[in-house]
């Protein structure tokens, strides 16, 4: 079976413990969860009570293992029930409405900062004690900041003082969202501060990573070969010693990926950004079980799904791995 | 005919004299001193901090011209929109945040060390079932299963973060470790200490775990980051107890009162900053003891310039190479689900 496969059906048996996860945690909890909420939203019908005692499992229609069928069975239509707070939205509805925008703005900026930062490794790495390697304690104390708290400083002095970037929300008010240029401009222009935060705070990570793998490699003797030989010192750099300290760094971005995306939803929150981040905070703050729990799903599908692909370009990527593949 | 060997009368002075003995301060690397100073700091303020807080930190004065006042002689940091002292909370949040951080990292560890070093010596299919659980805890992103574990809690005090936090904070390490002791579990130390009949307990904590120290101190100090960091998100948007004070609930209460666009940035930095430098002297903290562990990633300061590029130290290169694991065929099935098998030598028996 080849590799890709392999990983597929990995990625299979984590999504599985995470919908099972998700399943169980409302039922192990203490105290009446369906009361609670219906108590803090008067205004609920009689039949979202019932709806919430079945996504709860309160009300016991069937064994647990039934119920848990049934879970499996709407999860895999997409159909994660009723919202509570906008009733009676449906939460695939919601999410719907969130999802591209935090895929635009995470999903890019993180690709960015990943680049980014092993770029500055691999630099910082060759000319190991060089200025940009002075400058690593720097930028861990940028690594360290919260992502929210950095936000806010930065809408702070950016945007109410310079009036550089817009305060928060995705896009001008009175625009209507569509394919046209007005929207699109506006959006791209108030996704620039966020993505910038998002840059800024995790470069130093990848970057430090990138630059302890590459400052191993240099030491290794191909690289001596090669220096030997008279090759471009470009060459050496890149092709020899970044080229093989990248496969570690790929794999380590795939396992960060998920504190990374975590961080970066956090964030979407100080600006109001209208992603799944802010969805979720709005749904902690509203005991809105229903979409949290559907927000948890999406969120881990799509690191999952982001793992694969690190899969895939790892294959590509490693000649040694794709050789191994060839003879499997 | 008898050779005599120099006896030494007093152990103590062999061990005063040993050059590894005298100043292991002196022979940190400079980032790490940099961050045990200042992590220091934070633990003598924790320490110490609570004992001389100007103030009850959750008085409210409610006297107008106390409402977000700016730093001044009696109120250092200046005080919050309900005439609270802002230095006194800080205090106070440093102690528990710190505290919340420092228990997670102590619970959290421990499981690493518990589920990596028991993955490497059980081998086999056990250690392929430990490692498929680890990586799929590790795929699933933690701080959304926080929030909703923290949400459904019917209450949302420091002992509830401190148990998620640290259910969740453990597969990273677990890995680290159980890579570790793979290497060590072959050396010819554990194999004698096997062979004087030594049971596996014991083998286990004198022999491996004692020369994992490094790197089980180092682990520690990444899971406390991770603790004040999730932990300050956490109280952020509210998953706390939010009558407690620690810097995150702090941040929420002045990000609540909207602190910052009422310009009392008195309010909003002081723990913004110290979750920062906090943060700070622990990636500091852990980059040092990377360096002790493997010198070529230290300054190179003082390695020698060769036609004007620095040398380094050169691990010997490797003549060996180790050979694959035999495995069974549950186990090879097991292992290829892994990322890892992509990089194996390839096996003879394929």
């Amino acid at each position: 079976m080849p590799f890709i496969l392999r990983r597929l059906a990995f990625y299979v048996v984590a999504a599985w413990v995470a919908l099972t996860v998700n399943f169980f945690i409302p039922r192990l909890m203490p105290g009446n969860a369906v009361q609670d909420i219906m108590s803090k939203f008067p205004s609920l019908q009689p039949s979202a009570f019932r709806a919430l005692q079945a996504m709860l499992g309160v009300s016991h229609p069937g064994s647990i293992w039934h119920q848990y069928g049934s879970y499996l069975d709407d999860v895999v239509h997409f159909n994660f029930g009723t919202d509570v707070t906008e009733y009676p939205a449906r939460v695939s509805t919601l999410l719907g409405q969130t999802i591209p925008w935090t895929l635009a703005l995470v999903g890019t900026a993180t690709v960015i900062a990943f680049f980014l930062g092993t770029a500055l490794g691999i630099v910082a790495g060759w000319r190991h004690g060089g200025w940009l390697d002075r400058a690593l304690p720097g930028l861990m104390f940028l690594q360290a900041v919260p992502y929210f708290f950095l936000a806010l400083i930065l809408i702070e002095v950016l945007a109410i003082h310079i009036h550089a970037f817009p305060i928060a929300q995705g896009y001008g008010q009175g625009l209507i969202p569509g394919w046209h240029w007005d929207f699109i401009s506006s959006a791209v222009y108030h996704s620039l501060l966020p993505a910038f935060t998002i840059v800024i705070t995790s470069v130093a990570g990848w970057m430090l990573q990138m630059r302890n793998v590459m400052i191993t490699t240099t030491g290794e003797d191909y690289v001596l070969a090669a220096q030997a030989k008279g090759l471009p010192t470009r060459r050496v750099m890149f092709t020899y010693a970044a080229r093989n300290a990248l496969l570690p760094q790929l794999q380590g971005f795939g396992l960060a990926l998920g504190f990374v995306v975590s961080g970066a939803i956090i964030m979407e929150i100080v600006f109001s950004y209208p992603g799944i981040g802010l969805l979720l905070l709005n749904a902690v703050s509203s005991n809105d079980f229903p979409l949290m729990q559907a927000i948890f799903l999406v969120i881990t599908f799509a690191v999952l799904l982001a793992n694969l692909i690190v899969d895939f370009v790892i294959v590509v990527a490693d000649p040694r791995a794709r050789m191994r593949e060839a003879t499997r | 005919m008898t050779v005599s060997l120099p006896v030494i009368a007093d152990p103590a002075a062999l061990t005063e004299d040993h050059p590894h003995r005298q100043g292991l301060w002196r022979r940190l690397p400079v980032k790490a001193k940099a961050g045990a100073v200042l992590l220091g700091v934070f633990v003598l303020a924790a320490i110490i901090g609570p004992l001389v807080t100007p103030y009850d930190p959750s008085f409210q004065n409610t006297a107008p011209s106390l409402s977000m006042h700016g730093p001044y002689a009696a109120h250092l940091l200046g005080t919050t929109q309900t005439g609270q002292d802002v230095l006194s909370q800080l205090l106070v949040g440093i102690r528990l945040t710190l505290e919340l951080a420092f228990l997670v990292g102590v619970a959290a560890t421990a499981l690493s060390v518990i589920v990596g070093v028991s993955a490497a010596f059980l081998g086999g299919v056990w250690d392929e079932l430990l490692s498929l659980v680890s990586n799929v805890f590790l795929v699933i992103p933690a701080l959304p299963l926080l929030i909703i574990l923290l949400g459904y809690l019917p209450q949302k005090g420091q002992l509830a973060t401190i148990l998620v936090l640290s259910v969740l904070g453990w597969p990273w390490g677990a890995r680290v470790i159980r890579a570790q002791t793979l290497a060590i579990r072959n050396r010819d130390f554990v194999a004698a200490a096997r062979e004087t009949g030594e049971r596996t307990w014991r083998i286990l904590a004198f022999e491996i775990v004692p020369n994992e120290v490094s790197l089980i101190a180092a682990n520690f100090v990444n899971t406390v980051l991770y603790a004040v960091g999730a932990s300050v998100a956490l109280a952020f948007i509210g998953l706390a107890d939010l009558n407690s004070w620690s810097l995150g609930t702090m941040l929420y209460w002045a990000q609540s009162q909207q602190a910052l666009q009422l310009g009392a940035w008195w309010w909003f930095v002081p723990p913004g900053l110290a979750v920062a430098l906090m943060g700070t002297a622990l990636v500091l903290l852990n980059t040092g003891i990377d360096e002790l562990g493997n010198p070529r990633l230290r300054d190179a300061s003082h390695a020698n310039r060769i036609a004007g590029r620095r040398l380094h130290p050169m691990a010997p290169t490797p003549v060996l190479q180790a050979a694959a694991p035999q495995r069974g065929a549950l186990t090879r099935f097991a292992h290829s689900f892994s990322r890892a098998s992509l990089l194996d030598q390839r096996e003879g028996s394929r």
